[in-house]
């Protein structure tokens, strides 16, 4: 398919803004750019359809079963995106006077509210604009509290290896030396080597529960009471709130901050990659280091307050992923505290569900219930076959489903980690069930053909290297 | 109870039993009984979408959305064709995650490759990635970019956005970084200031164009300054302005960045937004997050995927350029459809009269007594007055007629107001806005 530099032609498109009304002022010619832009209108007709083929060339979850883990890829409801795009949401300065956005701050407050009733926190930032964001601000509050009490040889912070790459590299960010720590069976946290590695240098201990396995830690309590003991602050990666909304709470768990992320527990479209949000909340304790802005209420009336004495600072420009957080508390608003209890319950039905169904072809390296998403190994076809989980992948691309999250976490070799949100309904379960028997059929007796998918896609598999090793990133115009 | 579940309470219970439990509490059993709550959540039950949407709406009633309105300061409001947000509302687009698997992905990635081709043509540098969370992020990015173990001291203009240096302050506390604002003089660098702060130990300066106050600074002059010095240069620009001004490729900048949200995003009380980022391309390997390359598929054909992944958190884990993960993937897009609408006979007549329409705003402005303009440099779309009133009362004023002024400034520049007009002021309402200020200040003798 063409890109969209190669259908323009000089002189097209529309006539989008009015004549100057006004004496044209004319820029200096030192401050002028001296190589003409590159960018050529389209007609309304061209860009309508590039942009329509190029949908066509996209999967989203609106096409089918997406089953990404640890990425709850779960319908987007619509209603969320028609409240976003109202002009009283939309249409707003970010520095309007505070007494003209009432409902925006409103919005922001109670949604604050919920957030901590879900999660057992006592106060929410809105600033972060996704989960790493998040994670980044959380450890900055971390650092900020040992700072204010003096205890600045607290440096390091503790990661299982079985966490999300975001933990780690944040970690780093905000100025902190990485912990790596193997993990125990079932990818739980080793008891052991936390008690070995904790200590006067301890700063905080990262972790997500239930675990990318979708094992809740049973040792929850004595986990976060080993770094509590050391002086050390519980970091809980939210990533997986999915499973437990109204069954169990990180606040109850001994974490003292941790970061949602809205865009996937509360239903708001990932865009291809973004925009996300990723709240923070804290405990009390952490409370006066929680970037600015904050919103709060005095009386009846809702402000912005842009400073905080012993505040980390500003971590983005204006407060958060605004339409991203009202399209989340559209969803809260709708489910209610029973809706939310719901969802997780049938999370984790669904996902128990599919499990029981693919267990008996495929190897579930856990015995027991998951939480809401599991994990299956395909080493033994692998083995027999010489299939990998990356050819099974592209097979699947063909039946029409999107494949689930490969290759993690690390612990399970040939891993498939499967998350089908409560948003897919018996049937869909049935027929993904059928279609993943089908394909180890096929692996088995026509190994070759599997290993040649994907076959129906627009493009077959991309060279990778290639791309790494002489990096082409923009389109060259014709000289 | 709202719900999206699909699954009715039947078939629930049909599954259940399927798996050989009692109910949906056994399926949880793993949970230590000391942390399940024992309680339902103290949050209202559900309801139904059009209660919901009542709901809402009445929140969004509660905000005043100003049809005149005449403040920028990072949020610019531009016109946005309607072609924009049909494209930017498809549901391929929108309920996609991030383009891991590019078989099934080549809309999404050939539209950042797309975005990060446009982006590179406004700035003028070779390198672009697919967005970074937003301007003021980009900011701080460009900033761990320049990091090097003999340069760690970075230089900011006292004459960029407050918000920006912030943000780079919070981002770079605590990792070993020094970070200087160079002052101001008659609202730009002062340049005095900069040569002495320069010296072998510094990394980069980073300057805006144009800055906070307005004004175009001399580019040219503070790029020659900084890289003397063997530092980096770093320019955060406005890319609807990029249409008509010297590009940071022109003024030798090593890497630009900027708030994307004047390409066709609405004002969105703040976000969401997109940060983009430029750079030279012997830096391509140091830009943080996504970013998009062309290769060949197994039959040969032209394919996108993600590339250069080595740089990111989910390959390096501590050791990687940035932990960015999702970026604004789907505000990129709506980047890309804005500019294939204006081309590049649209951007220059956007910028063009947001200057010619601020040049009219500000001599009409400045024909009221009591205002003045603060500097004489030369500006664009926004433009800084001192006001010696009392500047609350007025925007109060004019806040009842439905008009949105200036920003007031505080602290040291307390006393100015920052203007700004885009091509939505027309000449109507900047004269209405005139005589309306007249009118507060006639009738509230004491401001």
């Amino acid at each position: 398919m063409k890109l969209i530099f190669e259908k323009s032609k000089d002189g097209r498109g529309s006539v989008l803004l009015p004549p100057c009304d006004v004496p044209e002022t004319e820029l200096k010619s030192c401050y002028k750019r001296e190589k003409e832009l590159r960018l050529e209108a389209l007609p309304e007709t061209d860009i309508s359809r590039h942009y329509t083929e190029l949908a066509d060339r996209v999967y989203g979850v609106n096409n089918g079963f997406y089953p990404l883990g640890s990425c709850t890829m779960k319908y987007n409801p619509k209603i969320n995106d028609e409240i976003a795009g109202l002009p009283g949401f939309a249409d707003i300065h970010p520095l309007q006077p505070d007494q003209t956005v009432q409902g925006a701050l409103e919005g922001l407050y109670k949604a604050e509210e919920y957030l901590d009733e879900i999660t057992g926190m006592d106060h929410f930032t809105f600033q972060p604009a996704a989960g790493a964001h998040g994670e980044f601000t959380g450890l900055k509050l971390i650092k900020a509290y040992h700072e204010k009490r003096g205890d600045s040889k607290r440096n390091k912070i503790i990661v299982p290896d079985s966490a999300h790459g975001t933990n780690p590299a944040s970690a780093a960010m905000a100025g902190f030396e990485v912990i790596n720590i193997p993990s125990a069976e079932k990818g739980l946290v080793d008891i052991e080597a936390l008690k070995g590695a904790v200590g006067e240098d301890t700063a905080g201990f990262m972790l997500t529960n239930p675990n990318t396995l979708g094992l809740f830690d049973e040792n929850i309590l004595a986990i976060t009471k080993i770094v509590h003991e050391a002086g050390g602050l519980n970091y809980y990666d939210g990533a997986n709130l999915n499973a437990i909304m109204g069954i169990a709470r990180p606040g109850d768990m001994g974490f003292d901050v941790m970061h949602l992320n809205l865009h996937k527990t509360f239903s708001t479209p990932h865009g291809g990659g973004g925009p996300g949000s990723g709240p923070v909340g804290c405990k009390e304790v952490l409370a006066p280091f929680l970037p600015i802005p904050r919103v709060v209420k005095e009386g009846n009336c809702y402000a912005l307050l842009e400073e905080g004495a012993d505040s980390i600072g500003r971590v983005r420009g204006f407060y958060g992923n605004f339409l991203v957080i009202v399209r989340a508390l559209t969803y809260i608003l709708t489910l209610g505290g029973d809706g939310l209890k719901s969802t997780s319950e049938n999370a984790v039905l669904n996902a128990n569900y599919l499990m029981e169904g693919l267990k008996d072809t495929y190897t579930v390296p856990f015995a027991g219930h998951c939480m809401h998403e599991f994990v299956i190994s395909l080493e033994e076809l692998k083995k027999e076959t010489g299939v990998s989980a990356l050819d099974m992948a592209k097979a699947l691309l063909d039946y029409g489903v999107h494949p689930p999250t490969m290759y993690f976490p690390l612990i399970v070799h040939e891993a498939f980690m499967l998350e089908p949100t409560e948003t897919e309904s018996r049937e869909n379960l049935d027929r993904v069930i059928a279609i993943y028997k089908e394909l180890y059929e096929a692996a088995k007796n026509n190994p070759e053909e599997v290993k040649n998918s994907p076959k129906k896609t627009v493009i077959g598999r991309p060279d990778e290297v290639m791309a790494a090793r002489n990096p082409v990133i923009r389109y060259e115009f014709p000289v | 109870m709202g719900t999206y579940v699909p699954n009715t309470e039947k078939e629930q219970k049909e599954m259940l039993e399927l798996l050989g439990v009692t109910g949906m509490e056994e399926l949880f059993g793993a949970i230590p009984g000391e942390v399940l709550l024992d309680r339902p959540l103290k949050l209202k039950d559900g309801i139904s979408e059009m209660q919901v949407k009542n709901m809402m709406a009445g929140m969004a009633g509660k905000n005043k959305v100003f049809s005149s309105l005449f403040r920028g300061c990072g949020a610019y409001r531009h016109y946005i064709p309607a072609i924009v947000k049909q494209v930017t509302a498809k549901e391929e687009f929108m309920t996609a995650y991030t383009p891991y698997q590019a078989e099934i992905s080549q809309g999404t990635l050939q539209a950042i490759f797309e975005f990060q081709t446009m982006i590179s043509e406004l700035t003028g540098l070779r390198a672009a990635n697919a967005s970074v969370y937003d301007g003021c992020t980009a900011a701080a990015e460009a900033v761990i970019m320049c990091r090097e173990k003999k340069r760690n001291k970075m230089l900011l203009s006292g004459a960029m956005n407050p918000q920006i240096i912030e943000t780079v302050k919070t981002y770079m506390a605590g990792t070993g970084t020094e970070i200087r604002v160079v002052p101001v003089a008659d609202g730009v660098t002062d340049k005095t200031e900069l040569k002495r702060l320069l010296d072998e130990k510094t990394a980069c300066f980073l300057v805006q164009q144009p800055n906070y106050y307005g004004l175009l600074e001399d580019y040219e002059d503070l790029g020659k300054l900084t890289k003397e010095a063997g530092a980096k240069y770093v320019m955060s620009c406005n890319p609807v302005l990029l249409g008509i001004l010297k590009t940071p490729g022109e003024y030798g900048a090593d890497i630009a960045v900027g708030e994307g949200q004047p390409l066709g995003l609405p004002l969105a009380y703040g976000g969401p937004y997109l940060g983009f980022m430029t750079a030279d391309a012997s830096l391509m390997r140091k830009l943080p997050g996504r970013i998009v390359g062309e290769t060949l598929d197994g039959r040969g054909e032209k394919a996108y995927v993600l590339t250069l992944q080595a740089r990111e958190q989910h390959i390096r884990r501590e050791k990687a350029s940035s932990s960015i993960c999702s970026n604004e993937a789907l505000c990129a897009l709506t980047a890309s459809v804005y500019l294939s609408a204006m081309g590049k006979e649209g951007l220059r007549q956007a910028a063009t009269l947001s200057m010619s329409k601020a040049h009219y705003l500000a001599e009409r402005l400045c024909g009221i007594e009591g205002f003045s303009m603060a500097y004489e440099g030369d500006y664009v779309n926004e433009f800084t007055v001192v006001y010696n009133g009392n500047s609350g009362k007025l925007m109060q004023g004019l806040e009842s007629y439905g008009i949105l002024g200036g920003l007031p400034l505080k602290g040291k520049d307390y006393g100015k107001i920052i203007w700004c007009a885009t091509e939505m002021n027309s000449r109507e309402e900047i004269d209405e806005l005139i005589d309306r200020i007249k009118e507060v200040l006639s009738r509230e003798v004491d401001i």
